[in-house]
């Protein structure tokens, strides 16, 4: 199953910790903000988190030092 | 034994002050979304928690083994609220204020996901009234207060975090404040 990491961009201040932890996944824009590298329907602040980034991800939610990040389990379960 | 608590006391007093002010000196550079040299930022950030952690656990040996030994006789009420202690409430009740703000600040991190990032934000503040209240506590408490190694401790230690504050506040603050200023021109 995959998991999707959620950007809350009101929160996040840019600070790249999570473009550090997630490199494959995450862009860093020049204002620092993480961005998706494959967008999904043009959304690019949710992350398709595939099982092999799934700790890393975790590490990200738990140290972004905004907690701007979360995790969910099904990709639809946002912002619906 | 008695001997043996005192000494301890006071040096685990010491260690706790010297790890506080590297977890202020570690946490502006971590504020600052900047790595140190190869260290990445999330290694910054965890060896600001680390070294916060450590500070703490030193502080709680200080004032536990003051609580045991027979000569500093700290009691409960001298640990939470200040001002009390029979031998220079003063400066005690710095330490004790100190001691409040450090658990504040401690519990708040730890539980930061659960309170959300405004009251950690918030409470994280007190760090920078903490640190030189502790300093004065050290200074005005400490028996080695104001030896002369212990004065040059002190007056380095300010220099640093004073010097970190001042780029704290600078304009090139921020990794991405060119950028951030730039976009606003
Ligand atoms: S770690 Fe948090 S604040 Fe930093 S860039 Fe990522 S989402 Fe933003």
């Amino acid at each position: 199953m995959s998991e999707t990491l959620h950007i809350d961009w009101t929160r996040c201040d840019g600070r790249g910790l999570c473009t550090e932890l997630l490199p494959t996944l995450l862009d860093r824009d020049d204002w620092g903000y993480p961005l998706a590298k494959r967008a999904t329907n043009g959304d690019r602040s949710n992350v398709a988190v595939r099982p092999a980034h799934s700790e890393a991800a975790r590490e990200a939610v738990y140290l972004c030092p905004k907690m701007a990040l979360s995790l969910a389990n099904q990709v639809a379960g946002f912002g619906q | 034994m008695d001997n043996a608590l005192w000494a301890f006391g006071r040096v685990s007093g010491i260690i706790s002050l010297v790890l506080f002010t590297g977890t202020v000196l570690v946490g502006v550079l971590a504020r600052s979304g900047r790595p140190l040299l190869v260290v990445p930022r999330f290694s910054v950030t965890l060896i600001h928690r680390n070294i916060a952690l450590l500070a703490t656990a030193f502080l709680v040996l200080h004032v536990g083994s003051l609580m045991l030994d027979s000569y500093a006789k700290l009691n409960v009420t001298d640990v939470v609220v200040p001002f009390l202690g029979p031998f220079r409430p003063f400066w005690q009740g710095l330490g004790t204020v100190a001691f409040d703000l450090v658990l504040a600040v401690v519990v708040t991190s730890l539980l930061r996901h659960r309170i959300g990032p405004r009251t950690f934000r918030a409470v994280h503040w007190f760090t920078y009234a903490m640190w030189p209240i502790a300093l004065a506590h050290a200074i005005g408490n400490g028996t080695n207060g104001t030896s002369r190694w212990f004065l040059l401790l002190a007056a380095g230690s300010a220099a640093v975090v004073v010097g970190a504050l001042a780029w704290r506040v600078s304009a090139n603050f921020l990794e991405t404040a060119k950028t951030r200023q730039g976009g606003l021109l």
